[in-house]
This record gives C-alpha cells, sequence and structure tokens, in this order.
C-alpha cells in the first residue's frame, strides 16, 4: 500500500531561486495494483518516486508506504521496497550473483536464504548462464534480468519503476512490461512512471497526470476518457498540461 | 551503526576495488616500485654520473704564466690535470663544456712569490655543472699543494721546521650511532614519501567510491536499501582507508627488501647483520658509516601515520562526493596534493625543529615528529599532542564526512 498525502518537494537553485519539484501530491495506492505516473520530462515524476523510496525528504507533506512512513521510518520503507528505474546500474566489476548477493545482505537476508531466493530468480529470468559472469560483459537484456532479480531478492511488498523501458529496445522493453504484471499477479503495489501513453494504457489500473510538479488529474483510463471527452490518452495528456500551461 | 552493515558493504568495496587497475596502481604497485626505483634507479645513476665525473681528468687551460714556466709545468706535469690549448674565448668554451676550468695565473707569478707579494691566481668554472665544479676542486687542491710547497721551501730557506707552518694535524670522528645519522639523513624523506602514498593510496579509492558510482549511475540502488547512511559511509571509508594503508605498508615493506638488498638502509635482520660486518670492514672512517633506521623510530611513524591516514581517507571522501563524475572529482581532489606536499616539504628542510605550536599543524607536525622518532629523539610531550590533534583532526573529517553524504544536494547534485 502506497499512500502520499500533499507531498511536496522544493529545491533551491542559484539562478532560477526555489523550485516546487513536487507540489502537494496526493494519492493513493492499494496491493495488486498498477498506478502510473505519466508526465513528460521534468515534470517530477522521479522527484515523487524518489520522496516515496525516502531517498528524498518531503520538504512538507507525508507518505506511508507498506505500512510505514516515509519521514520516520525510512529504513523499514527501503525494507519493503524495490527500485528499478532505467537510470540505475549494476557493479561493472562483479558477477550478476555477487551483486544480487550483496543487496540480498543489505536487506538483511541469510547467506541461506539468499541462496535459495537467487536460485528460484534465476529459474525464473532464465539466468544460469550469466550469473557468474562480469556485469560489464553483459547484453541489455543480461542487464536488465540482473537489475530485475536485485530488485526481487528481498521479495519486497511496492515495487517503484521510474521509466524502466527508457532506452531499451523492443524486446527487453516488452520482458519488464511482462515482469510489471507478474508484479500485479503476485499482489505487488506497484507504481510505474514512464511518459510512453501505450505503456500506461496497457499496464496501469489507475493513472495519475502530473505537469510542472503538480498531480493535475487522476483516475481510469476509461474515467479520464469520460471526464475529458477524448479516447486518445495523448489527447487528454495534452489537454490536461496545456490547460496548466495556459494558466 | 550497524557492524554486520558496514562489514557487507566493506566487503563488497574490497572485492570491487581489488579489480579496479586505477585502485591497485595507486594502493600497490607505485607504493611498491617507489622505493626500489629510487635506490636501485635514482641512487645508481646519481653514483654512476658522480663516479664518471670523479674519474674523469678535467681539461684546464692556462691563462698566462708565459713568465712562470715552473708552475706550468707543474700544471702540466699533474696526472690529475690535463691542460689543453687555450681557446680565444675559454668562456664560451667552459659553458659549452668543451672545457671544464681554466686558470689565470698574473704576470711574473713566480717573481712575485719569490719576492713575498701574494698574487691572486683566478680559477674559471661553471657553477652547478658537475664536471666543471669537480675540474675546479682538482684545480684547487693543485693550488693548495703548491702554496704548502712554497711556505715548506720558504722555511727551509731560513732553516727553520716545516712543521712550524702547521703545528699540529685534526681528524674527525663520528660518535652519531648509524640509526641516528640515517634519521638525520632519511628521517625528511620518510615521512615525506609516506604522506604522499598514503594520500595517493586514498585518492583514487575515494573517488570510484563516490563520484565514480555516481557517475555509473550505482549509488542510487545502493541509497535505495535499508541500511543506514552512516554504515554506507562507513563501510566506503574503511575502504579507503585501507587504500591508504595499504600504500603505506607496500611501501615499507618494499623499503626493508630494498635496504637489505642495496644495504643503503637497515631496517635490522640478516640485511642489517651484513651492513653492519661492512660497516666493521670500512674502519672508523666517517665517510663509510652506512646510516640506518631505528626500528622503534619505524613502528612509532607508523603510529602517528595511522590518524593522518584516516584524515586523507575522509578528507579525500568527503571532497571526491561533490563531484558528479570521475573526472569532476581528479579536477577536486587532484590540487589537494600540492595541500598535502607543502608541510611535507617544509619538515624535510633542515634548521625547523618542533615546537608546540608547530605540533597544531597538521602535516607538518608528523613530518618533524617522524624526523625526530627515526633519529632516536622520543619527546614525549610532543607526540602526545601530536598524536591527540591527529585524531582530532581526524574525527572531525569524518564526522563531516557523515554529514556531507546525508545531504541531497551533495548526493543528488545536478
Amino acid at each position: 500500500m502506497i499512500e502520499a498525502r500533499h507531498l511536496t518537494k522544493t529545491f533551491r537553485d542559484k539562478k532560477r531561486g526555489e523550485i516546487r519539484a513536487a507540489d502537494d501530491i496526493s494519492f493513493a495506492v492499494a496491493p495488486g495494483q498498477i498506478y502510473g505516473l505519466l508526465g513528460a520530462n521534468g515534470a517530477g515524476k522521479t522527484t515523487t518516486l524518489r520522496l516515496l523510496a525516502t531517498l528524498l525528504r518531503p520538504t512538507s507533506g507525508s507518505a506511508t508506504v507498506a505500512g510505514f512512513d516515509v519521514t520516520t521510518a525510512p529504513e523499514k520503507v527501503r525494507a519493503h521496497v524495490g527500485f528499478l528505474a532505467a537510470s540505475t546500474a549494476l557493479y561493472a566489476r562483479l558477477t550478476a550473483r555477487e551483486t544480487i548477493t550483496y543487496f540480498g545482505r543489505l536487506n538483511g537476508m541469510t547467506p541461506a536464504a539468499i541462496r535459495g531466493r537467487l536460485k528460484q530468480l534465476s529459474a525464473e529470468l532464465d539466468m544460469d548462464e550469466f550469473l557468474d559472469r562480469r556485469c560489464d560483459k553483459f547484453s541489455t537484456g543480461m542487464k536488465q534480468k540482473t537489475s530485475i532479480a536485485r530488485t526481487l531478492i528481498h521479495d519486497p511488498a511496492v515495487m517503484i519503476f521510474d521509466e524502466p523501458t527508457l532506452g531499451l529496445d523492443v524486446m527487453t522493453a516488452r520482458a519488464i512490461v511482462r515482469f510489471v504484471r507478474d508484479c500485479r499477479a503476485r499482489g505487488k503495489t506497484v507504481i510505474y512512471s514512464t511518459h510512453v501513453m501505450s505503456e500506461v494504457e496497457k499496464l496501469c489500473d489507475t493513472i495519475g497526470i502530473i505537469h510542472g510538479g503538480r498531480l493535475l488529474a487522476e483516475g481510469t483510463l476509461a474515467e479520464l476518457r469520460v471526464r475529458h471527452g477524448e479516447q486518445d490518452l495523448e489527447e487528454i495528456f495534452v489537454q490536461v498540461a496545456g490547460t496548466e500551461e495556459a494558466k | 551503526m550497524n557492524w554486520t552493515n558496514i562489514a557487507t558493504v566493506y566487503l563488497k568495496e574490497l572485492k570491487d576495488t581489488l579489480r579496479d587497475r586505477r585502485s591497485l596502481m595507486s594502493m600497490i604497485v607505485v607504493p611498491t616500485l617507489v622505493m626500489p626505483l629510487l635506490t636501485f634507479g635514482v641512487g645508481k645513476v646519481m653514483s654512476g654520473v658522480i663516479k664518471k665525473t670523479q674519474e674523469e681528468i678535467p681539461s684546464v687551460a692556462i691563462l698566462g704564466g708565459e713568465d712562470s714556466p715552473a708552475v706550468v709545468a707543474a700544471l702540466k706535469k699533474s696526472p690529475k690535470l690535463r691542460v689543453v690549448a687555450t681557446p680565444a674565448d675559454y668562456k664560451q668554451a667552459i659553458g659549452d663544456k668543451k672545457l671544464r676550468v681554466a686558470i689565470q695565473l698574473p704576470e711574473r707569478f713566480e717573481a712575485g712569490l719569490q719576492a713575498g707579494a701574494a698574487p691572486t691566481v683566478k680559477v674559471f668554472n661553471y657553477t652547478g655543472e658537475l664536471k666543471s665544479e669537480h675540474g675546479a676542486s682538482v684545480v684547487e687542491g693543485f693550488l693548495v699543494a703548491l702554496r704548502e710547497q712554497t711556505i715548506v721551501d720558504r722555511l727551509a730557506e731560513h732553516g727553520l721546521a716545516k712543521t712550524l707552518a702547521r703545528p699540529f694535524e685534526f681528524k674527525r670522528e663520528n660518535v652519531a650511532p648509524p640509526e641516528k645519522v640515517g634519521g638525520n639523513l632519511f628521517g625528511g624523506l620518510v615521512p615525506y614519501l609516506i604522506i604522499i602514498l598514503c594520500f595517493s593510496g586514498a585518492m583514487y579509492p575515494a573517488m570510484d567510491l563516490t563520484a565514480g558510482e555516481k557517475e555509473r549511475g550505482t549509488m542510487e540502488m545502493l541509497l535505495c536499501s535499508p541500511i543506514a547512511r552512516v554504515d554506507i559511509v562507513l563501510g566506503k571509508f574503511l575502504m579507503v582507508l585501507t587504500g591508504s594503508l595499504s600504500a603505506m605498508c607496500f611501501m615499507l615493506l618494499s623499503m626493508g627488501v630494498s635496504a637489505a638488498i642495496g644495504g643503503t638502509l637497515m631496517l635490522g635482520g640478516r640485511g642489517g647483520g651484513a651492513v653492519a660486518a661492512a660497516a666493521a670492514a670500512h674502519g672508523p672512517n666517517p665517510m663509510n658509516v652506512i646510516p640506518t633506521i631505528d626500528p622503534l623510530g619505524l613502528v612509532g611513524v607508523l603510529a602517528m601515520v595511522f590518524p593522518v591516514a584516516v584524515l586523507f581517507a575522509a578528507a579525500t571522501f568527503t571532497v571526491a562526493l561533490f563531484a558528479k563524475s570521475y573526472k569532476e572529482a581528479q579536477s577536486y581532489v587532484g590540487p589537494m596534493i600540492i595541500v598535502v606536499i607543502m608541510p611535507a616539504v617544509i619538515g624535510m628542510l633542515p634548521g625547523i625543529d618542533l615546537n608546540a605550536r608547530l605540533a597544531l599543524v597538521p602535516l607538518l607536525n608528523l613530518s618533524l615528529v617522524c624526523r625526530e622518532m627515526l633519529s632516536g629523539v622520543w619527546h614525549w610531550n610532543y607526540i602526545a599532542l601530536i598524536f591527540g590533534s591527529s585524531c582530532v583532526y581526524a574525527a572531525a573529517a569524518l564526522a563531516l564526512a557523515v554529514k556531507m553524504f546525508n545531504r541531497e544536494e551533495v548526493i543528488f547534485r545536478t
């Protein structure tokens, strides 16, 4: 379960003054649901997700993730979260097994538990062939599989995906989308940020349109279509963001 | 703070660093090679150049001297000099290294000597040029001998004994034990090398574990783990400290091996015995005392260097943390080496002695106290003051590193 209440994050910039990267954002995601955070580059998606993953501290507002408050219990929040982003990479000089084991240990797992979970993940993701090879020799697909296994090693209840398909080829992107669906099927709470409309249409149970740091519209795809009188999500997005720009 | 988590981060960073060529170079390869290179490389080249210079018979041009045939003949007869034809521009010839030295005999030099006048002989050389300097000293040796012979001849003319001009002889004998000679000779150099290598050993792991990790995109992944930030900092910091200390240990190990093989420095053990035997065989000549270093002094140096290594590790870690990329980190951390070298160099200068005020100046205090300890001088009050102040500086730097790691604008700087 994720619940964000009036989450706000401001940054100070020497040239631009105060920037409200996330501005009064509130939403909730239930277990077994995928919440799509749709927005252009610089809309505030990454900031919002980093606030939920406790990488950043909110300037005001609050959020609970898996029942823990992001401000008062950040370490407990992180223990229940798996974070996967296109921008995150792997340790090039470690093997896939070493990388995944390292994150298992950081999550407080015993060596026996790590071995068992790794065996299971390796079979599920078909990683046996490259598990003991160094990550700097990996193809994009191998890297993605290793990243997924690294994220899932502690079997988190909440999954946060920050533009996970950015820059990936079609086949790898499809594998990621399939993996996100699997997470939902296993009852995990999923939040998925992207600017790709088709992914949102295919995946998300609820969509939140974010622009200029503010959550401007929220609902299921059907609700948004009815509310804005448009069938095409891209048109709905432009309408919502354009109305905000006009203000 | 959770030591299991700190150990997990540390062991991962250790494994990662041991697979990084740049860090291995600064932690192991360079420190191991520096002493053999200095001892067998630079030392050998230097001693070869000096030996070659001393073996050379310098070329000398005589200016004037037509009315002093006996002196000119003596110069030509000297086996230590090679009299050549005087070039038109003898100064240029000395500068061009075609001629080592020129000697100018004043007019009527021999007649002046007979008359009891005190004529002045000029010797032209190129100061700073080794072979020309050597030529000048050979010529001066010839002139000193000539002057003494003149005195002896005059005394004989008057029926006086030659001991009248030289009523007694003297000779110098060294009473300093070899380790004190070594301490004075190398006491400045060893701490200087330790300081530089400690810093460079910390530099590359610090940049790789902070800015390098940001650049590669793995920092965010690590921050998403449930362990406390302070555990991450301490795990990484311990790795940087390992880099710093291993650079120092490899240098000292290599220095010991070089000393045992080269016989120029002695740290004890079999090499020391061989060197001592060699020293005994050479007799009491002060030039034959082979310098050694007090092993206890070396242990003291290691203890004093530890808080400084902590300071280096924490300082390089903090500075590199600000950078977004490895390259940017290099531009921040690189200039720090000047700040490190300056006090180390000042500590090598003769005449600067340890006092209460200097004992509080970081790095300079280490350099000065190490020089004393290596020559067997133990000022316990200064040692305590320096160790205490170094620990305070190191703790402050480490606290700053933890604080910086917790700042969002540092970790997520865009």
